[in-house]
């Protein structure tokens, strides 16, 4: 297995990506644009693009996901994709009957300059319809960016400041997580009884049930209504830097909502974090349930911490959801030597941070030297370990080549999972999802031991 | 319930008129009282129409470059495609020698703003020279994204100078998504360019074994081309090479030295098969592995045509004992499915292929099509010289081949290869119309809105399609199996994947699951008794 990758590491400069640990932006789109309520997302280029988008993204969620394309040919390529919109536009609303129509580009239509916000002005859209785009270029950023930029997208079409006060609620921004992350975060929210506005929300989309028949829009997803009440709430909640924090500093900018950016709620300290701040925000005290949930987490975190206390750990995925995993291991007591993102990771100075100082500054924390890399790939990762091994590999399905390589355990988590299932249904943020995690990682641990184990040290009790 | 042609309206009346006239050539209701039935294909998909299909860039990459195990396939632009073309397409890949296997690996330029500015050609110059330094690669192939055609990089200067440098092949394939109108636009460049520049560059003059064959058009989806294989070997075969499942850039290098070509998938390669004869002067033979049935007569005709006693021997002693061992398992699974109904709508040529398997089973199949065909898949061989070339076409680089002076042959003479083709399809494809029941329905580039209103009129019990789809038709409670990927299992070529394929779609007909859709309470209400005046009693 990945045979031809050798343990010597010799700088490349190329800028080209071996395994990569990243796709690309319109991917994104169409996720996020998955999470408005009957929203047809539109994939603006070539068929191929919304093909190949369609099927990772129904491979990982296993239910139906539904995209149009505007089925550029090389004529269109050179005279522009402005009538292959159009008529998508109005094909779209006739036999789909979508109430909005979410289109993103790609690297075609951006590479021939095509001015989609234009073209939609000058299409026939009926009154109770609406059409919304984001640029996302498939050459900037990751599928991590093209999410944000959709996000954007829904902020800057709708979200509009009509009130002279803000409303005491807020807005979540989940950022590039599963259905069962966006649900699980929604209840913490709830059991502390404030309203709120999630945007956008996958939950009841792409996590539909089986009911004999097929819903072309099912019931989840933020509604139009909502996503223009976004600009009254008080307050938005950006989790994760880098899928959520554009759109909530446009929505400060746009409507004057303040906007706290927190990390993805994985483990007990990011879940303190966005709990601390509701409560502050809205002076409401954490109810007894939650606390409980705490408590529980902190019972099984001290019950087994000699099942992963000192492990060593190599991690890779989405910026936001890495970051959250290597505070969390941190917290178990776990060492992470290896810490990689396939998006690139912003500079010190940008709006999004910086990857690898947000990682360094945890690491140091711990007194732990690791290697640490934004944009990067997995043949770095894959030659990272075969000079310093691990105890652990997390990451998303494609880490499974290099567990087999370096016979290592693995554990999945992240996007794309395409070799299990359930995971989409099931969080692992809040402290449900820590409880979930160290199942997980105990669980991948101890049966490796087991499995190792001599006759004699074989245990019934561990 | 059939289908006819006043419900067939129905639905199409519910389209806006133009998409309905572009809509009905497409779609035909088969009638054997009718000499032929025309229908539309490999012409562009309406935009906004959610379709099934991909791109040239898919076809050319990840269907037929991607299986090459033994060559370093650097994508050209930015990172999505290369990261969605790799390893999702389930051709399988063994090698004698793991260092030159590269089936795992996914390399892209990861084109970024800069490169689309300023153009990419060097940073492709620097990744080719990174693949060479790393894995060594004997030879290379570079696939054009959509950006590359449109900023003018020239892939084929840089490909040649890297050939120069390296001094290995690196073929250039100008496959960008917007070209032709599907994926097989993709196919064609990347058979053209290996039939241009790889097969006949072998030093082989001769095969080493008796009875040498390729397989074409066979791209080891699940370990077929395997299965295949193992039958071939059994009977004396010696498969020479296989495009391109599990396939070798040696091997297809060789490939000039077979004595007949087996074309498996009509669609991607049938024009390869033709230029082989051309060529070296070897014919091809249309054969089907898919189904117990299919598999015995593409056996029996190898046979014919190699006129072998011997030969035809073991091929009948292979026959029966396969069939001895796999009919009393199989005959299980017909209990099972017999009676049943299919829509079955794949790619190329499975949307055919599949229908023997369905109907070895006792399953009817009411509904197919192709993603990507051409009129010959649907009609045969013999409309091809009245297609005519549009605008989408005419943009995929042609290539003719011509007489190799040195290494053309006649396999067989002119007169046995005229009483040959009497009795086996040399040369000849039927389509798929030919093969379906009158009142079925034919359907090019069939997409989500008629999948839904067909499957409501027509209510089949198993719908095989590719993932898109997949889910769709559970959700209405139906069976879905995936005929691009199968489902991740197979194979389902040959006597094994016939009952590997028996199983599996039993398997979907058999499992508890759908018992379980309605919920208890919804047949039951909550309270029994009568509703008095003064409440419930």
């Amino acid at each position: 297995m990945l045979d031809c990758t050798p343990k010597e590491i010799t700088e490349r400069k190329s800028g080209g990506m071996i395994n990569p640990a990243k796709t690309c932006q319109p991917i994104g789109a169409m996720y996020a644009a998955l999470g408005i309520h009957k929203c047809l997302p539109h994939s603006h280029g070539s068929q191929g693009c919304c093909s190949y988008h369609r099927m990772h993204l129904t491979r990982h969620f296993r239910d139906p996901v539904m995209a149009s394309t505007s089925c550029f040919t090389e004529g269109s390529s050179v005279f522009g994709g402005g009538a292959n919109l159009k008529a998508s536009i109005q094909n779209v609303f006739h036999i789909y009957k979508p109430d909005v129509m979410a289109i993103h580009t790609t690297c075609l239509t951006e590479t021939i300059g095509d001015d989609v916000s234009s073209i939609i002005k000058t299409a026939e859209v009926a009154a109770d319809k609406l059409v919304i785009h984001a640029n996302t270029p498939s050459y900037v950023g990751s599928h991590i960016t093209g999410f944000s930029n959709m996000t954007k997208a829904m902020v800057s079409y709708l979200a509009k400041n009509t009130l002279p006060k803000k409303k005491e609620q807020a807005n979540i921004i989940p950022g590039f997580v599963n259905p069962g992350d966006m649900r699980e975060i929604k209840r913490l929210v709830q059991s502390m009884d404030i309203e709120y506005i999630m945007f956008p929300d996958t939950s009841g989309v792409v996590d539909s049930p089986m009911t004999g028949e097929f819903q072309m829009y099912p019931e989840g997803g933020t509604t139009v209504e909502q996503l223009k009440d976004t600009g009254n709430s008080q307050l938005s909640l950006a989790l994760g830097r880098f899928a959520s924090s554009d759109p909530a500093d446009l929505l400060n900018k746009q409507c004057g909502v303040p906007a706290a950016v927190l990390k993805t709620p994985i483990g007990i300290k990011a879940t303190d974090a966005l709990l601390m701040t509701l409560r502050n925000s809205f002076a409401r005290e954490i109810p007894k349930e939650l606390e409980i949930e705490r408590g529980q987490l902190v019972d099984i975190m001290t019950d087994t911490h000699f099942h992963f206390h000192g492990k060593t750990v190599a991690i890779f995925g989405d910026p936001d959801i890495v970051t959250g995993l290597t505070e969390f291991v941190l917290s178990l007591g776990m060492v992470p030597l290896h810490v990689l993102t396939g998006t690139p990771g912003g500079s010190s100075n940008s709006a999004a941070g910086s990857f690898e100082d947000d990682i360094n500054e945890m690491l140091k924390g711990a007194g732990i030297e690791a290697n640490v890399k934004s944009a990067g790939d997995l043949f770095t990762l894959h030659q990272w370990i075969k000079n310093q091994p691990v105890d652990l590999l997390i990451g998303n399905t494609y880490g499974k080549y290099i567990a087999r390589a370096e016979d290592i355990p693995f554990m999945r988590v992240g996007f794309p999972i395409l070799d299990r299932s359930v995971h989409s249904y099931l969080p692992i943020v809040g402290y449900q999802g820590a409880m979930r995690l160290i199942e997980m990682i105990s669980n991948a641990l101890l049966d490796r031991a087991d499995r190792d184990a001599k006759d004699e040290d074989f245990e019934l009790v561990m | 319930m059939g289908m006819n042609e006043a419900k067939l309206q129905e639905i199409l009346d519910q389209y806006p008129a133009k998409v309905q006239k572009n809509r009905k050539k497409h779609i035909f209701i088969k009638r054997s009282d009718v000499e032929s039935q025309q229908i539309e294909a490999n012409t562009r998909t309406i935009p906004g129409i959610i379709t099934n299909r991909g791109c040239a860039y898919a076809g050319c990459k990840g269907v037929v470059l991607g299986p090459i195990k033994d060559m370093v396939h650097i994508v050209h632009g930015p990172i999505g495609c290369g990261y969605y073309a790799w390893n999702t397409r389930r051709n399988k890949a063994k090698s004698d020698d793991p260092k030159q296997n590269f089936i795992n690996y996914c390399i892209s330029t990861d084109m970024q703003e800069s490169d689309i500015v300023f153009g990419g050609e060097k940073k492709l110059t620097k990744v080719i020279d990174e693949v060479m330094e790393i894995f060594n690669p004997k030879a290379i192939t570079l696939s054009a994204t959509c950006p590359v055609g449109l900023i003018g990089d020239d892939m084929g200067a840089v490909a040649k100078a890297a050939e120069a440098k390296h001094g290995v092949q690196v073929l250039s394939f100008s496959c960008e998504g917007y070209k032709g109108v599907s994926q097989s636009a993709g196919h064609h460049i990347a058979n053209n360019i290996l039939m241009e520049k790889v097969i006949g560059t072998g030093e082989q003059e001769e095969a080493p074994a008796k009875f040498p064959i390729n397989l074409l058009g066979e791209y080891n989806i699940g370990g077929d081309g395997w299965e295949v294989e193992r039958i071939l070997k059994e009977i004396g075969y010696h498969v020479v090479s296989v495009m391109t499942g599990d396939g070798s850039y040696e091997a297809i290098k060789n490939a000039h030295t077979a004595e007949l070509n087996l074309v498996q998938c009509h669609r991607s390669i049938n024009y390869i098969a033709e230029m082989l004869e051309t060529k070296y002067g070897t014919p091809w033979l249309k054969v089907n592995f898919i189904g117990i049935e299919g598999t015995i007569e593409s056996l029996r005709n190898m046979a014919l045509y190699f006129d072998n006693k011997e030969l035809t021997l073991k091929t009948e002693a292979v026959i029966a004992s396969e069939l001895a061992r796999i009919e009393p398992i199989f005959e299980q699974y017909k209990k099972i499915c017999a009676g049943k109904t299919a829509f079955c709508f794949v790619g190329g040529s499975r949307g055919h292929h599949f229908q023997n398997l369905f109907s070895e089973l006792g399953i009817e199949t009411l509904l197919a099509g192709y993603e990507f065909a051409h009129r010959d898949d649907y009609e045969g061989r013999e409309v091809i010289p009245t297609i005519k070339t549009d605008a989408d076409s005419k943009n995929i680089p042609h290539y003719t081949a011509e007489v190799d002076e040195k290494r053309f042959r006649l396999k067989v003479s002119p007169e046995k290869l005229e009483e040959l083709k009497a009795k086996i399809p040399l040369g000849e494809y039927k389509g798929m119309r030919f093969d379906m029941k009158d009142g079925s329905i034919i359907v090019d580039d069939l997409n989500h809105f008629e999948t839904e209103e067909f499957i409501k009129a027509l209510k089949p019990d198993i719908f095989t399609s590719g993932i898109k789809d997949k889910y769709v038709i559970q959700k209405m409670g139906i069976n879905s199996k995936q005929l691009h990927s199968y489902d991740y299992s197979g194979p389902y070529a040959g006597f094994n994947g016939a009952v590997k394929f028996a199983e599996d779609i039993s398997m979907g007909f058999a499992s508890p699951t759908w018992n379980f859709i309605t919920p208890p309470w919804k047949n039951q209400p909550l309270l029994e008794g009568s509703v008095t005046e003064e409440g419930v009693a």
